[in-house]
């Protein structure tokens, strides 16, 4: 190598190249925020409450057993397109009906069966998780999962 | 030892040391789970084990860096450290950190407390509060350190480390932004996690192995640092462009799906590269170095390193793949080997090279250390065969049949059982070296095999 490139070559093109490459990223960053503002995700449906239901979410770590939109911890089913799964994507009250009854029914007793805790949520605290789902599962994921399975 | 100062490495290794048996601990504990779902299911469910698993081991790499920069850039700079008793004020704080954090989670203290209470995202559940304490942490070590290099002789190996560690910390920064918009959280998210580990990392794992191959090998310091230029400069033109890796699925533009793939792809790259490093400078160095140890985790490193993140990164990558695989078990399996290979075997190449000098005496424990790696690194690639072939069927039955999420997963269970007895080996290789840093025996080895430092 010592006769292709000399040690300060090499330390010019690291530094040129990373900086060419950090503008490109920015550029494409700022691209895609602008993307998921105005078309992928829709910012007029995004209230209060599912903003409040997302601080439910991470204040109690569901992330650390649950992926959504495929992130996450690999121990219990996908979510982010759990409402289309349970087929209440369309219908926010039966879908806070259904969340309602599933958080309630916590955990199952099952002996062998993987256990999902009790949270003791108000019913305040599981609209605004359903609606946070439901929110969820308007994003355009460039049609991921490849079924409802998730 | 050259200079005094580089004494307070030994005690953020001791630390690592005792965090890492936390992780791998609660890493035994979050699979037994897998094997037997009612294990203390009410009282400390499997999220907490696993944050503490994860958050674990994020913080004994870290300490381990800190220490690994301590020891080697007063060397390196040749002069003492800017202030010896500032890197233990951060070392205290990180500590309390690390404490505070465990007891949080464990007990689920201040819960929904935007300061006090945990975050809940993937990797940076830490309270605010400790959030803040590692940004007041890492700042007084970019001083110390940028200071000692600042004022001492500059070095390609200091340089790069230096970058490396202030990019680190200055993405770190984006652990404070949570948008209420989860496609945003998601994208910047990935600005610490990948940036960290298929960037600013990279760096570090690279400064740190050039030294290492330095001082083991003998070879000509300008040929070591213009690999490092080569290596770090393929890390960064992939890596950066390569995050669109995971801007696939998550409500980002369908552009990235070609640059994710595409760049991603030639992250590859400068884990080949490394690999390659480690061995051609083995073959050309003439120096017999006594610490055959720190040598097999060097080699060890930047070979499972490749198949980890290298390998088993382009294994799913390309957004085809993905599609499928995307947060499955294949994920696991790669982001362990990846993680191991990278990073934690880095972290105990440079503790078993630094272990003998900082206690002055000569390299001790070879053998007993030699087996601990062979233990970890058996186990580890064994873990993520298993978890490979159990992601395989996953795929295929939930992502191509449609077959239910936890129908599948009853299926799998010969898999878990297996992954937790490679955990177990894993468990007992960290048990062995941790010993054989810790207990030296009666000096064994023969007066001539003097350390050249
Ligand atoms: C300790 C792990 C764990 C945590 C934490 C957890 N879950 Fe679960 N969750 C599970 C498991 C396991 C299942 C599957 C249970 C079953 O099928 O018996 C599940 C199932 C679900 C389902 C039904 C999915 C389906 O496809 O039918 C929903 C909805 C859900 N969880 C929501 C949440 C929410 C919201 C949180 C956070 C407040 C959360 N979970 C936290 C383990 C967990
Ligand atoms: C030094 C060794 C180890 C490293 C570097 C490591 C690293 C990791 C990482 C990075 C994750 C998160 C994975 C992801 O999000 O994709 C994880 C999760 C996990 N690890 Fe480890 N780990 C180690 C040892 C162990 C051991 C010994 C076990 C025991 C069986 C174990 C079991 C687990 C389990 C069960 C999870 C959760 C996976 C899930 O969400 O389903 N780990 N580990
Ligand atoms: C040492 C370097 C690396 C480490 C430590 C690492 C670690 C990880 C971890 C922990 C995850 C899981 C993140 C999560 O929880 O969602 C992950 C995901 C991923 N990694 Fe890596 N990785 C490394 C390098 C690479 C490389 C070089 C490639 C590509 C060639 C790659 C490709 C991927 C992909 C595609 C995913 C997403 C998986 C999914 O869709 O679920 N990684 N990595
Ligand atoms: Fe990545």
């Amino acid at each position: 190598m010592r006769e292709v490139m000399t040690k300060t070559m090499a330390r010019n093109v690291f530094y040129g190249g990373s900086l060419f490459f950090i503008a490109i990223f920015l550029f494409l960053s700022f691209n895609s925020v602008g993307y998921i503002k105005n078309t992928s995700t829709s910012t007029a449906t995004l209230t209060d409450s599912v903003v409040a239901g997302k601080r439910v979410w991470e204040a109690n770590a569901c992330i650390d057993c649950h992926t959504l939109l495929g992130e996450g911890a690999y121990f219990a089913p996908e979510l982010g397109n759990v409402m289309r799964r349970w087929g209440v994507q369309d219908d926010p009250e039966d879908a806070f009906d259904m969340l309602k009854g599933w958080m309630e029914a916590q955990p199952s007793g099952i002996e062998g069966r993987r256990q999902m805790p009790q949270f003791n949520l108000s019913d305040e605290q599981i609209r605004n998780l359903a609606n946070f789902l439901l929110w969820t599962g308007t994003i355009n994921t460039q049609s991921w999962p490849p079924n409802d399975a998730g | 030892m050259k200079y005094q100062s580089q004494r307070v490495a030994y005690w953020y290794f001791l630390a690592a040391m005792a965090v890492f048996s936390v992780q791998v601990l609660g890493g035994l504990w979050a699979g037994w789970i897998y094997v037997n779902p009612n294990f203390f299911s009410e009282a400390v469910p499997f999220n907490i084990i696993r944050m503490i698993h994860t958050n674990a081991l994020i913080v004994w790499l870290l300490l381990g860096f800190f220490g690994a920069a301590y020891f080697l850039v007063p060397e390196e700079s040749e002069r003492e450290l800017q202030s010896p008793l500032l890197a233990y004020v951060q070392l205290g704080i990180l500590l309390l950190g690390t404490a505070g954090v465990v007891v949080t989670y464990a007990f689920d203290l201040f819960h929904g407390n935007w300061l006090l209470g945990k975050e809940g995202r993937e990797f940076l559940e830490q309270p605010v509060w400790v959030k803040l304490g590692i940004v007041v942490a890492a700042l007084i070590f970019l001083y110390n350190i940028t200071f000692t290099v600042l004022k001492g002789r500059k070095t390609a190996i200091t340089n790069v480390l230096l970058l490396g560690l202030w990019g680190l910390v200055l993405l770190f920064l984006f652990a404070f932004y949570n948008p209420g918009n989860l496609s945003l959280d998601k994208m910047f998210w990935w600005y610490v996690v990948h940036l960290w580990v298929e960037g600013t990392w990279e760096l570090v794992m690279a400064s740190i192995l050039a030294f290492l191959l330095l001082k083991l090998t003998g070879v000509d310091r300008e040929i070591v640092e213009k690999w490092l230029y080569v290596i770090v400069a393929t890390a960064l033109f992939s890596g950066i462009l390569g995050t669109g890796h995971h801007y696939y699925w998550i409500g980002t533009p369908g552009y990235w799906k070609w640059i994710g793939s595409i760049f991603s792809s030639l992250e590859v790259v400068p884990f080949f590269a490394m690999m390659s490093f480690a061995f051609i400078m083995v073959w050309k160095g003439k120096r017999d170095h006594p610490n055959k140890a720190a040598l097999l985790w060097s080699l060890g490193s930047a070979t499972v390193a490749f198949f980890g993140a290298g390998v088993w990164g382009f294994l799913h990558t390309l957004h085809g793949v993905n599609y499928y695989s995307h947060g499955t078990q294949i994920t696991a399996a790669h982001g362990h080997l990846a993680f191991y290979g990278a990073y934690v075997s880095v972290n105990l190449a440079i503790i078993t090279y630094a272990m003998p000098i900082l206690r002055g005496r000569d390299p001790y424990n070879q053998v007993l250390n030699m087996v601990s790696f062979w233990l970890m690194t058996g186990g580890m690639a064994f873990m993520t065969f298993v978890l490979t072939f159990a992601g395989v069927i996953q795929t295929h039955m939930q992502r191509v049949l449609g077959d239910n999420f936890m129908d599948v997963q009853d299926g799998m269970a010969l898999f878990y059982i297996m992954r937790w007895g490679a955990g177990l080996a894993v468990v007992i290789g960290a048990i062995l070296f941790i010993y054989a840093q810790l207990v030296p025996g009666r000096e064994v080895i023969a007066r001539d095999a003097k350390q050249e430092a």
